[in-house]
This record gives structure tokens, C-alpha cells and sequence, in this order.
């Protein structure tokens, strides 16, 4: 039973926690894939950034949250989603407009988002330094310790109090954008625009609010991805290289400018890391007995160690490419 | 139109036999900037410099044909980089005896080959639908047995590395000369950028850069924890070099043989280049790089030449990571950063000019005078600037050093968005002939 509850605090409340993260960073690439046609690189230095202005505004009115009763950082979170968003208008503004209006390639559009990751990734470790932060800075962690009410159950379910924001704040998000891209007038103009641009410019939307409106959105996304990140580990200034990778593994698992094929590509990424790194002699050892005497479990059953973690996302995004290049659900743009 | 590389601008064939005043004028600047470090920071130091902007020259090299020649864009240049580093290491460290005079060694061997046969026996059964099997059935056979052989296999190889790491320390070199090393550096090199081109390169140009991303990632988290293969974080040294050593002739000689070597090498590859630029072949890769679907339809195998190119790359970039790695002497799997040695490399190839071999060298020499100029740069003006604050009553953060390196990131950032805006075609631009 013990088993039971070891694996899912490593690997469901892990798994799901994991999930969300990358699939909220994840729906913000695929919108930018599905506007502006190109895999934005510096998406992980946006949610680092966001994290980083939430630290900021946290450390300079600490004492607001204990005055509500939420972690500031949470307080703090949609001022950093507004900052976050200007900032990638600005940077769509001053680095990648002028390259479109150039008519480049995509690819040229990638290697100038590298180098925006690189120039957000200077100035944040500038002001910030390169050694990771705590979020809560006046306030406590709260952990809550469920206590299963079974028989031979000693060890709780733990689910820490910004683990349980997470989940909050991912369903809001989902249910948000999708109201958002069903419901609303841009939001159907964004999902025109994603179909065929020409068709879109020629019956009358304005492709440049269209941008504006999906930066602004894929900004405020990441602002949280990277807080509530951030809330759960600790902030980390060098984070964005090991990022990418799981994020836009997601967003091509799901089909490349597809939001929702992006959530759950989130979660088959996260879950299938918590899974990899799982050992799962934890779970075979009470069997141990019923095995035949020649068998002899080795003590650390994980299929890949922590510090190989990169590989998985890495796994995932191989295999996708080689047996079904245009995601789970079916992407638009190949 | 928007399919044209960015570098694509027809130019007039009579112009073609001008005098190259602006290579003469950019060459001869590079030689009095090399001169002016010579003469500031002694013989030694700046022959070191030449040497590792005569490597890196290598690595532009290497970038410059997939990014210029064919517009694929690599991002984990690194990743090559280091393969080419633990090659040079792995082969010319001195023989480690208390690994191969132990049972260990036959050990590993056998699980090497357990892992061979289990690869074997998962691609037998992956195929037993040609005797008749059911689809699905063969494919939950084939994943199933794949888990349960991987965990097997693992289990096993983790004893044997634990063993060796505790008792011998790690397997140690072959005891052979560096440029064996070098080689089969090339080749490994080449052998993964067959993998990832192999499954990327008939798909968005994106997928590529993601995925080569993820595998330089990936091979630097596997050289810094296999303590086993490679001492981990305890780094090896020194690496012999093929050349007399610092110790017999003293530092400034015995650099010098080592760049005369180096420039050999970049000679022989710049002179294969610009054959295999103007050779069909090069005219061929350039028409798919401009015109992807007049290519193929005058009856080019697009994929296979592009995969041909980047495997070429691939292989250039790890001989240079060797030629470096040897260099060095030093073998540090954290000291290969995606700043130093993918960035770096990318901002030489779109300054210098991609697809022109000569401005690529100009590029690689002048980008890393600068860059190692940068350093102590960076740290004065931080230290001005302290200063400054100091006196205004500011209280300046303590580790000003690592706060100087990333006033070096913000640069390379800027310079790569800059060149990419205001100068496409880089300083050298590629000469494109136009045949009437």
C-alpha cells in the first residue's frame, strides 16, 4: 500500500505537476508556430523572464501576501503576465517584424529568436545572478499531507500548497482559451489566420492586431509557466536550455498549431518523464515472493537516471518525428 | 518569392573578376588586430588565441556548409563539438592497466554484446509480421520485449560501471596518437548528424534545429555523468599532443608547430570546399537551397543531398572539436557551453558571410579576437561601472566576474540579431555567378 502511495507522489502529483508546466509553455509555442509560421526559441527565456519579474515585484512588497493569505508571488503573477506580454510585443516589434517584413525564411526568423533567448538570457542572469531564488520570500511553503484512510497505509499523499495553484491555474488557463479561440471574434480571427493568412488578410482581419493579440497571449502564458515553475522548485536563471526541448516536444506531439493537441502533449511529455525516471522496483518489490528464485530484481529499476532526464523529451520528439510528423492530433502546419 | 535564401541576390557575371578590395581591406585589418594582440599580450598567449580561432575556424567551417551551402541551421553545433573532445581524449589518453589488467574489460564486453543481441531480437520480432502475424500483436510483442530487454541490459551495464568506477577509476585512453582520435571523432560526429538528419530533414527546417538542440543537450548530460567513460566533472588531463609539447620546446614554439598543424588541416579542407563548391555537386546543393521545387522537379534526390551536406558538416564540426579538445589538454565535459561553441560558431559563419569559405575564416579569427578581448573588457567597465555606483553610494553585487561573462551573452545575442537585420549576406557575401 505504501508502494501505492510512493508512486503516486512520484509519479502521478509529479506527472501532472510536470505536465501542466510544459503544457502551458507549450500552447503558447504552438500559437506563435500557427500565427508567424516558426518555433520560437526564446519562449523558455519569456517564462524565465516572467518568473524573474514576479521575484522582483515579490521582493519588493513582501508582505502583501500574508495580509490576503496567498503566497505574493501569486498576487504578483498578473502584473508579471502584463510585463511579460509587453515585453514580447516589443520584442516582436523591434527584432522579429522587421525580419518578416524582409520575407525571410522561417529558419531565419529561428536563429533571430535564438539570439533574442540569448540577449534575455544575459540580461536576466545580469540582474539576477546565476544561482536560484526562492519565490516565497515571506511566506511559508504550506504542505498538506493526506492521510489515506486504508489499512496498512502509513506514508500520505503530499501535495504542496503552490502544486495545488498549479492545478488550479492550468484548468482556468485551458478553459480560458478555450472560451477565447471559440468564442470570441479575435479569437476566431486567430484561428482563421492559422488556417491560411492570405484568406484571412483578404476577408478583412487585421493580421497585425492578430500578431499583437499572440504575443500577448503567448507572453502571459509563459509569465505563468515559468512562475508557477518557479513557485514549485526554486527560480533558476540558466533553466531555458532544458526547457525547449520537453516544451516544443510537446507542441509537436500535439500537432503543431493545434492548442489543445499542445496541453496534452504537455502531459504525455511530463507523465512519460516521471514514468522514465521512476524506479519501478518500488512498485514489483511486494511481488518479490511470488517471482521464481532465479530472478533477482536489481535494486534501481529506473529506465533512465535524473541527470538523463533530457533524453525522454528528446525519445518522445524522435519517435513522433519518425512515425507521425504531424502530431496525435493531426497539426496544421508541417 | 519568400522562398529565396536571404543570401540570394543574382549578381553580374562581369563583376565577378574585380579586384577583391574588400577582402584585402577586412584581411588586412584582421592582421593588424592580430599584430596589435601580439603586441599587448605577449607571443604566447596570442598564439594561443590563433590556435583556438584556427579550431573554431574549423567548426565554421563545418556550419558554414549546412547553414551557407545547403540553409540547414544547426543549433547544437556543441554537441558535435564535444563528441570530437571525448574521441580525441578517449584515444590518445596513456592506457589505464587497472581496467584492462582486471576481468573488467571482458566484463563491459559482455554486456555490450548482450545489448547487441537484444537490439538483434527486438528487430526480428518488430518484423514477424511477414511470417503472419497480426500487426498489433507485433507491435505489443515488439514494444514489450524492448522494455523488458532495455531494463535488463541497463541493470547490467550500471554493475559494470559502478565496478570500474570504483575500482579502476575510469576505463582510461587507448594510448594511440591524437589524430586517430580526431578521425574517429569525425566519423561519430558524423554518424549522429546522420541519425537526426536521417529523421529530420524531410521535415520543417525547425525540426532540425530542435532536435540538433536536444542532442548536443543530451551528449554533454551523457559525457559529464558517465564517470565511468569519461571521469565525469573530474575532468581528464593533460591529453598528449601530436606535436612536441610545451614541456620540450616551451610554450610559444611549441603552439606554433601546433598552429602550422591546425592551418594544414584547414587548408586541406578549404581547398576540398571550394573544389566541392564549384564542382556540380555544389551548384546541385545550391539549387536546392534556392529553389527547393525546381530542384527536385529537374530530377535532384533532395533529401539525400541534403542529409549528404549535413553529415559533411556533422563530420568537420567533430574533427575540430577533437583538433580543440586536443588543444586544450584538458578534457571538461561542463566546459562545453551552447555560448562557446554553438552561439559563438553561428555569429562567425552570419558575420564572416555563409557560404563563403573565405569570409567564414575571416569571421571565425576576427569574431574569437574579439571575443576573447571581450573578457577582460567586460570585467574593466563592470569595474568602472562599480566604481561609478560606489561613489553614488550603490551597492554593487560581489560576483562581478560571472556577471562580466553574461554581459557576454547579451552581446553575442545582440551581434546575431543585429547581422541578421542589417547585414544578411555577412561582411564577405557569398559571390553568386549567374550564367547568363
Amino acid at each position: 500500500m505504501n508502494e501505492l502511495v510512493f508512486f503516486i507522489n512520484n509519479v502521478l502529483i509529479a506527472g501532472s505537476v510536470t505536465g501542466s508546466i510544459y503544457a502551458i509553455g507549450a500552447i503558447g509555442v504552438t500559437l506563435i508556430f500557427s500565427i508567424m509560421r516558426f518555433a520560437h526559441f526564446a519562449h523558455a527565456d519569456m517564462m524565465t523572464f516572467g518568473a524573474f519579474m514576479v521575484l522582483l515585484l515579490t521582493t519588493a512588497f513582501p508582505a502583501l501576501g500574508p495580509a490576503i493569505g496567498v503566497p505574493t508571488a501569486l498576487i504578483m503573477l498578473p502584473l508579471a503576465m502584463l510585463l511579460t506580454a509587453l515585453l514580447a510585443v516589443g520584442i516582436d516589434k523591434a527584432f522579429y517584424k522587421p525580419l518578416r517584413a524582409h520575407g525571410v525564411k522561417p529558419i531565419v526568423l529561428v536563429i533571430g529568436s535564438l539570439g533574442v533567448t540569448l540577449m534575455l538570457q544575459g540580461l536576466i542572469r545580469l540582474f539576477a545572478g546565476t544561482s536560484g531564488q526562492s519565490l516565497y520570500v515571506d511566506d511559508r511553503k504550506e504542505i498538506l499531507r493526506i492521510a489515506l484512510p486504508f489499512e496498512g497505509a502509513r506514508a500520505p499523499i503530499v501535495v504542496t500548497e503552490p502544486q495545488l495553484y498549479l492545478f488550479v491555474i492550468t484548468i482556468v488557463c485551458v478553459v480560458a482559451l478555450a472560451l477565447f479561440l471559440n468564442r470570441s471574434r479575435l479569437g476566431k480571427a486567430m484561428r482563421a489566420m492559422s488556417d491560411n493568412p492570405e484568406l484571412a488578410q483578404a476577408s478583412g482581419i487585421n493580421t497585425n492586431t492578430i500578431v499583437a493579440v499572440t504575443w500577448v497571449i503567448a507572453g502571459g502564458l509563459a509569465a505563468i509557466a515559468g512562475t508557477l515553475l518557479s513557485l514549485d522548485v526554486t527560480f533558476k536563471p540558466d533553466l531555458s536550455f532544458f526547457l525547449l526541448l520537453p516544451i516544443f516536444a510537446a507542441a509537436i506531439v500535439g500537432g503543431v498549431g493545434h492548442p489543445y493537441g499542445a496541453i496534452a502533449g504537455g502531459f504525455v511529455v511530463g507523465f512519460a518523464e516521471t514514468l522514465a525516471v521512476f524506479n519501478w522496483n518500488v512498485l514489483l518489490r511486494p511481488f518479490q515472493d511470488s517471482f521464481p528464485a532465479w530472478l533477482e530484481l536489481p535494486s534501481n529499476l529506473a529506465f533512465v537516471g535524473t541527470e538523463y532526464k533530457i533524453v525522454v523529451p528528446f525519445f518522445i520528439l524522435v519517435a513522433i518525428l519518425v512515425w507521425r510528423p504531424t502530431g496525435l492530433f493531426k497539426g496544421k502546419v508541417i | 518569392m519568400n522562398n529565396r535564401h536571404p543570401s540570394y541576390t543574382p549578381v553580374d557575371s562581369t563583376v565577378t573578376r574585380r579586384f577583391p578590395v574588400r577582402e584585402v581591406v577586412l584581411f588586412a585589418a584582421l592582421l593588424v588586430a592580430v599584430l596589435g594582440v601580439y603586441a599587448i599580450m605577449g607571443a604566447a598567449y596570442s598564439t594561443r588565441m590563433l590556435v583556438e580561432a584556427a579550431c573554431y575556424a574549423i567548426l565554421a567551417l563545418g556550419l558554414t556548409i549546412q547553414w551557407g551551402y545547403a540553409g540547414q541551421f544547426n543549433a547544437g553545433v556543441m554537441g558535435f563539438v564535444a563528441l570530437g573532445g571525448f574521441c580525441a581524449m578517449l584515444f590518445s589518453v596513456p592506457v589505464n592497466d587497472a581496467f584492462w589488467g582486471t576481468e573488467l574489460p571482458g566484463e563491459l564486453g559482455r554486456v555490450l554484446l548482450y545489448g547487441l543481441a537484444a537490439i538483434v531480437l527486438v528487430i526480428g520480432v518488430s518484423k514477424l509480421d511477414r511470417f503472419g502475424m497480426p500487426k498489433l500483436l507485433r507491435t505489443v510483442l515488439a514494444v514489450a520485449l524492448a522494455v523488458v530487454l532495455y531494463l535488463v541490459v541497463i541493470s547490467m551495464l550500471r554493475e559494470v560501471t559502478s565496478e570500474i568506477q570504483s575500482r579502476a577509476g575510469f576505463v582510461g585512453g587507448f594510448g594511440l596518437p591524437p589524430w586517430t582520435g580526431w578521425i574517429v571523432g569525425g566519423a561519430l560526429a558524423g554518424g549522429v548528424g546522420y541519425f537526426i538528419g536521417h529523421i529530420c530533414l524531410g521535415l520543417r527546417s525547425d525540426y532540425l534545429a530542435i532536435a540538433t538542440l536536444g542532442i548536443a543537450e543530451i551528449i554533454k548530460a551523457f559525457l559529464k555523468n558517465s564517470d565511468w567513460l569519461t571521469r565525469g566533472t573530474a575532468t581528464v588531463s593533460p591529453l598528449p599532443w601530436p606535436t612536441p609539447g610545451p614541456s620540450a620546446l616551451g610554450f610559444t614554439l611549441s603552439r606554433a608547430i601546433y598552429l602550422s598543424l591546425t592551418a594544414v588541416i584547414i587548408a586541406v579542407i578549404f581547398f576540398l570546399l571550394h573544389r566541392a563548391y564549384h564542382a556540380p555537386w555544389g551548384r546541385m546543393i545550391r539549387a536546392i537551397r534556392d529553389n527547393e521545387v525546381s530542384a527536385a522537379a529537374m530530377g535532384k534526390d533532395i533529401n539525400k543531398r541534403r542529409l549528404e551536406i549535413f553529415v559533411l558538416g556533422c563530420i568537420l564540426m567533430g574533427l575540430g572539436g577533437g583538433v580543440l579538445g586536443t588543444f586544450n589538454s584538458l578534457f571538461d565535459p561542463q566546459g562545453y557551453l551552447p555560448l562557446n561553441h554553438t552561439f559563438l560558431v553561428l555569429v562567425m559563419v552570419i558575420l564572416g558571410g555563409p557560404g563563403n569559405n573565405l569570409g567564414t575564416l575571416f569571421g571565425a579569427v576576427a569574431v574569437y579576437i574579439i571575443w576573447i578581448m571581450s573578457e577582460p573588457l567586460a570585467l574593466f567597465i563592470m569595474q568602472l561601472v562599480a566604481s561609478l555606483g560606489e561613489g553614488a553610494g550603490w551597492q554593487m553585487p560581489t560576483n562581478l566576474e560571472s556577471r562580466a561573462l553574461q554581459a557576454r551573452v547579451l552581446v553575442i545575442g545582440m551581434l546575431i540579431t543585429i547581422v541578421l537585420r542589417f547585414a544578411p549576406r555577412g561582411l564577405l557575401p557569398e559571390n553568386i555567378k549567374s550564367h547568363g
